[in-house]
């Protein structure tokens, strides 16, 4: 399995995090990107075409 | 017939349905899932702080080490005055009159001085200066005792260590110095690490003496105040390192922030926020019977986009 | 005249599950046209993402919980098993948002939402005695803190965040088994109730559930 000795974190975030400190409010960057992703995710969810529309007027 | 409730009832649906291959999205969406997995795992790794023992801590700080052992015996670690489920030293957390942990009461006892300094200390091998030591505990009344303690209590902000000993400034102490200075060499050898682990026997799982020592001391905390980790840096929803914690977590961590969880709520903080929480958390539990809060997705209207096919087509 | 065979419990049982779910509608091959927006993916991406943390799980279950501390191919399984954590959080969450904006609980729904929250809430537990069983300074520093709280609420005298044993059968076994049963129960509601139709733009509508 020597591969995985070479795999194993291409970009290893082990050195200490950034952290976003707005008056109370303290914030890992990693978590401040997960929680964009997110709300990116759900946007772009609502607003993409979803395929099958000629199906779905086929069928009407 | 019920009266119509938009934000109860659904309309019931007289259009057309489409094909829907729900086993190909499936398996889509597992090779997607897989895909995307093995890439963040590859790329990222996952984080493995090397765990903490005692004898790394009283190594490191063997100072802090020989403090908290002697605050153990006083009384003032977070542990000796913990109350329930530990001991009876204080009455614990409370909810206005709900005192939840007092009523289930002390189920894992511990005494500080005995479990975590005597006990450790009579496992050892008998040895001239501390099997004296040990006896002259033993056999002292109460009272004497905490008069030895409340002296070395006195001079503990003046411990040095020099030469592999802890050095403890002249008191009317007794025995204590010997017992200090020995539990702070079985703790530099690791010894300790194992008799409060296997003080539950030989097989066991169970590490509560171990870590509530370590959580009183500074090391583990220091350690994690350097990642970022503790409570007034919302470190519940925190990783070591730059990884993604816990974001989920992030309204739990929230409460403990802002007064009056902070301020006047923040000795029963703890006890409060579960409540907060537990009280919300019902509160999504029931949002379909919930006035108000079930009208919120029609009256802001993002439903629109989702079936905006639809309302075009009709 | 109802036979020996009809008044079976076994009969009775298949005749109640066939007419609540006949297999048309457990694996149906169309849905509602309004079906249609990339919103609808997130349950079916967090049950694959949770299909995967099991799996993964697994395989660390195999060489046992210090494994993943002394190999390589260990360690990368472990990487494996909190990305896909992360990816089942990150679809459980857009899949709530989702839920949420459309109302998903009218019509008689209200159980499939209900069984969602409380998978959610399972989650987070199950994540959480994930977390004190990693036998790394993460799991001391985790369970040490979140012993408090738990103390606070009484819980902590039978939930003993601190005995690695207790958390990691937790979160191996029961948790799981909860999760599981939840999730499917959560799947069945939706093929037996259907994705919920659009809000009637329109003035009147009867009851339709």
């Amino acid at each position: 399995m020597r591969v995985f000795l070479h795999l194993a974190a291409l970009v290893p975030l082990d050195h200490l995090g950034h952290y976003i400190h707005w008056h109370w409010i303290y914030l890992s960057v990693a978590n401040f990107i997960v929680i964009c992703l997110m709300v990116v995710t759900f946007v772009a969810a609502l607003l993409l075409p979803f395929p099958g529309r000629r199906s779905r007027k086929e069928n009407r | 017939m019920k009266r119509f409730n938009p934000d109860r009832d659904a309309p019931e649906y007289k259009g057309g349905h489409a094909p829907y291959d729900i086993v190909k999205e499936g398996t889509i969406a597992l090779v997607v899932v897989v895909i995307l997995t093995v890439i963040l795992a590859t790329v990222f790794g996952s984080p493995d702080e090397k765990q903490i023992t005692i004898k790394t801590w009283s190594n490191s700080m063997p100072v802090d080490f020989a403090t908290t052992a002697i605050n153990e015996m006083n009384g003032t670690t977070t542990t000796s005055g913990y109350g329930p489920p530990y001991n009876h030293a204080s009455t614990g957390q409370q909810i206005g009159f709900l005192h939840l942990a007092q009523w289930v009461g002390v189920r894992i006892p511990l005494n500080t001085t005995q479990d975590f300094v005597v006990k450790p200390l009579e496992s050892l091998p008998a040895a001239g200066p501390l099997s004296a030591s040990l006896s002259a505990w033993n056999a002292a009344p109460k009272s004497q005792r905490n008069a030895w303690v409340a002296a070395i209590t006195k001079v503990s902000a003046k411990l040095t260590f020099s030469a592999g000993h802890v050095v403890v400034p002249s008191a009317s102490d007794g025995p204590l110095p010997v017992m200090i200075d020995s539990l702070t060499a079985m703790a530099r050898s690791g010894a300790l690490d194992q008799a409060l682990v296997t003080g539950h026997g030989f097989y066991t799982t169970d590490y509560t003496k171990v870590l509530l020592f370590l959580s009183d001391g500074s090391y583990l905390a220091n350690l994690a105040d350097h990642q970022h980790l503790t409570g007034t840096q919302w470190g519940m929803m925190n990783e070591t390192g730059q990884y993604p914690g816990q974001a989920w977590l992030w309204l739990y961590t929230f409460w403990y922030q802002v007064p009056p969880y902070s301020s006047s709520w923040s000795a029963n903080a703890d006890a409060m926020v579960w409540a907060t929480m537990m009280v919300l958390s019902v509160g999504l539990l029931l949002v379909p019977f919930i006035p108000g809060l079930r009208t919120i997705p029609r009256k802001v209207k993002i439903y629109r986009l989702i079936w905006r096919e639809h309302y075009q087509e009709q | 005249m109802s036979t020996e065979i009809d008044r079976q419990w076994t009969t009775r049982l298949r005749r109640r599950v066939e007419g609540k779910l006949p297999p048309e509608k457990m694996l149906p091959d169309t849905q509602p046209a309004y079906v249609a927006s990339w919103i609808y993916v997130f349950g079916v991406t967090t049950l694959a993402a949770l299909a995967v943390v099991i799996g993964t799980g697994c395989i660390l279950a195999i060489r046992g919980p210090q494994w993943w501390h002394q190999s390589s191919y260990g360690h990368f399984v472990n990487s494996l098993h909190l990305w896909s954590v992360e990816i089942f959080f990150f679809a459980m969450v857009v899949h709530l948002w989702g839920k949420y904006f459309m109302a998903a609980w009218r019509g008689g729904r209200s159980l499939t939402w209900m069984t969602g929250v409380v998978l959610f809430l399972t989650s987070i537990a199950t994540a959480f005695t994930g977390y004190v069983s990693q036998t790394n300074f993460d799991s001391q520093w985790i369970s040490t803190q979140a012993k408090d709280g738990i103390n606070a609420t009484g819980a902590g005298a039978y939930f003993n965040v601190l005995n690695l044993g207790q958390m990691l059968m937790w979160h191996i076994v029961l948790l799981p088994l909860v999760a599981v049963a939840l999730t499917a129960l959560h799947v069945v509601l939706v093929r037996v109730k259907g994705v919920v139709p659009p809000f009637e733009e329109a003035a009147k509508a009867e009851v339709s559930a």
